[in-house]
């Protein structure tokens, strides 16, 4: 087969291609541009508001470099986390981060000033966030295509060298030929509707898989997130104050938002729907509250409820490996995956290495975000530069596993639409994935053979639709590693939670790699430090 | 879900058919965009957030459409609340900077 001709209508050329702008994305696009790197960056939806972080407020992982208050930092989630998370990471994740909160200052985060008019950093508001890191990409000559997700990578016998997808506003195809390509496409949360998070369906994981990348902790992807039944917010921080009741106001014994969600969730599968109240917030406190986290009141403000006085019925929404920490699994201090020229940032790549198996939600998501979009940036620049002349005129050919053909071939919007709900029935019940058995995960094994069977070998045609096939097969894909490792793991840890296996077994601290397509394969991997933080 | 693109209030400037992140709008040729993929929408509030005149409003349920009507949200002061609320739009600060930050986001 010689050079394909690129069909493309957008047709670039780029040391650095980052795929997804949430944060860590932006980052990486910042962090190659500074390399002296040509950088584009495409968003399945808009760089600025796509993502978990754009509609939320998030706290960040933002430590003082002084050594009492940075043990305490690594060591908050270390034991929940399984003893997973390892020092040396954690350590580099705290300074980068701290480097780049304060970048933030300096390029124009409007941080509120303390009485001496010094700013003081807090944590971020998304919408703010990701205007500011839209508005710098763009001043650092980052190239942005919106609304442009990408249906495979390109790769030669040398490795990665690109991507290409149809632009969903036009239909047009897009292809960015490039020296090292930046997986930054956030987690999956499998359409559940948790806040901004159905743009994440996995699609990265898809990518790099094709193109040989495997997976970490694939197993800790059952986050869970409170919030009202009819509403989308699932920012849970205010739930500390929260009381939980019964439709007859009685209070739910043992329910909380901390470790009290599985009885959240028990009831809830016996059909006995859960009310909460923000009753232990203290009078003086409210007003900061809502300051804090204006989108959390929206809701409420909308449907003329008092958080703080009503009850409310609230559900559990899946958080899948946004607020779990399973992802790409990454293999040196850039980011880099086992395939030359692929690179993982944010929520796209494994997080066990800071928070173990335990949750990355809440400040450390964040933090992480920053440091390895920094991180994944600059490596992914100096590896494209390096490659001088041997960038041009390589043999690029396209790696998705569904055939991708002319658009015009037959729609399978219908088949697509049958697809996504069976994913959401397997992947969404507390009883088959917050709750693990191993016979349950093996009904749900079979049913994710079938499927994945049925998307190999059904063709998408290049339209401005074929991303949503390619989102079920994303999703399919993730959620056979998912329950591969985690019928790997006969114990608990972290998130984990095997009902078979409802102790954690020394035994078992080590890492979960997983891989392939077709066949999964699931192999352990050592935790690099053997003592941490003695 | 995204209910509400207000005739009298739209100034065609399509922002929302760029900033949605799910594609929900389309672009009309000498009018203002449509709603054209309502189940796809998030209900993640940023369309409003970017509407530079209060013109579109997002309900609060993520799971149904509901039905909205504009006067009665405009006479509730819920239309561009949540703009208000952000402290984005002319002479406003945002809320990042408000006082009460400085205590902490919790």
């Amino acid at each position: 087969m010689g050079i394909e001709q690129s069909q493309a209508a957008v047709s670039l050329e780029a040391d650095v291609l980052v795929i997804g702008g949430g944060p860590s994305g932006v980052w990486a696009a910042l962090s190659a541009a500074n390399e002296g790197a040509r950088v584009v960056l495409a968003d399945k939806g808009f760089c600025g508001s796509s993502g978990a972080t754009a509609p939320s407020g998030t706290g960040v992982w933002y430590v003082q470099p002084d050594a009492q208050l940075r043990y305490e930092a690594k060591m908050s989630r270390y034991e929940m986390g399984g003893r997973l998370a390892e020092d040396s990471w954690m350590n580099r994740v705290l300074d980068k981060a701290f480097e780049r909160m304060h970048n933030l200052a300096d390029w124009g985060y409007p941080f509120p000033v303390d009485e001496t008019g010094k700013q003081v950093v807090r944590g971020l508001q998304g919408p703010e966030y990701m205007k500011l890191m839209r508005k710098l990409a763009l001043k650092a000559k980052v190239k942005i295509l919106d609304h442009s997700p990408a249906l495979e990578l390109l790769a030669d016998d040398h490795g990665v060298g690109g991507a290409r997808g149809v632009r969903t506003q036009s239909g047009e195809p897009w292809e960015v030929r490039a020296g090292a390509v930046v997986i930054a496409t956030g987690g999956c949360a499998f359409l559940s509707k948790a806040l901004g998070c159905n743009v994440l369906t996995g699609d990265g994981y898809l990518l790099a898989a094709e193109a040989g990348a495997e997976m970490s902790g694939m197993e800790f992807s059952n986050a869970y997130a409170i919030s009202p039944s009819f509403s989308s917010v699932t920012k849970t921080a205010y739930y500390r104050y929260a009381s939980f009741y019964y439709e007859d106001g009685t209070i739910v014994e043992g329910a909380g938002s901390q470790r009290g969600r599985s009885v959240i969730a028990r009831n809830l599968l016996q059909g006995r729907q859960v009310y909460a109240r923000l009753d232990q917030a203290p009078e003086d406190i409210i007003p900061r509250l809502r300051v804090g986290q204006t989108n959390f009141f929206l809701p409420f403000d909308r449907h003329g409820i008092d958080p703080f006085k009503d009850l409310f019925p609230v559900t559990l929404r899946l958080e899948g490996t946004v607020r779990g920490t399973g992802g790409i699994h990454i293999v040196d201090e850039n980011c880099a995956t086992i395939v030359p020229g692929l690179y993982a940032a944010g929520d796209a790549a494994t997080r066990e290495l800071i928070c173990g198996g335990f949750t990355g939600g809440g400040s450390h998501n964040a933090a992480w975000a920053m440091s390895s979009g920094s991180f994944s940036g600059r490596g992914a620049a100096e590896y494209a530069l390096a490659l001088g002349v041997n960038a041009t005129n390589r043999n690029l050919r396209g790696l998705s596993s569904t055939p991708l053909v002319d658009r015009g071939a037959a729609s399978h919007a219908a088949k697509t639409a049958e697809r996504v709900q069976e994913i959401k029935d397997v992947t969404h019940p507390y009883d088959r994935n917050l709750f693990r058995t191993e016979s349950v995960l093996d009904d749900s094994l079979n049913r994710l053979d079938a499927l994945w069977k049925d998307i190999r070998e059904t063709p998408v045609a290049r339209d401005g639709q074929a991303y949503k096939a390619r989102e079920s097969a994303a999703m399919t894909a993730t959620t056979r590693w998912m329950y591969h490792s985690a019928k790997r793991r006969t114990e608990t840890r972290g998130m984990h939670k095997r009902v078979d296996y409802p102790a954690l077994d020394a035994g078992q601290r080590f890492r979960l790699i997983s891989s392939g397509l077709d066949d999964i394969k699931v192999r352990t991997a050592k935790v690099a430090e053997e003592v941490v933080l003695v | 879900m995204i209910e509400i693109v207000s005739e009298s209030k739209c100034i065609q400037c399509n922002l929302c058919v760029s900033v949605c992140p799910t594609n929900v709008f389309d672009r009309v040729d000498g009018n203002i965009p449509v709603i054209a993929r309502q189940d796809d929408c998030q209900t993640c509030f940023m369309c409003e957030l970017y509407c530079p005149v209060d013109a579109l409003y997002v309900a609060p349920d993520a799971e149904a459409s509901v039905i909205a009507a504009e006067d009665d949200l405009e006479s509730r002061g819920l239309i561009g609340s949540y703009r208000e609320k952000i402290g984005w739009g002319p002479g406003r600060t945002p809320i990042t900077k408000h006082p009460l930050m400085l205590a902490g986001n919790n």
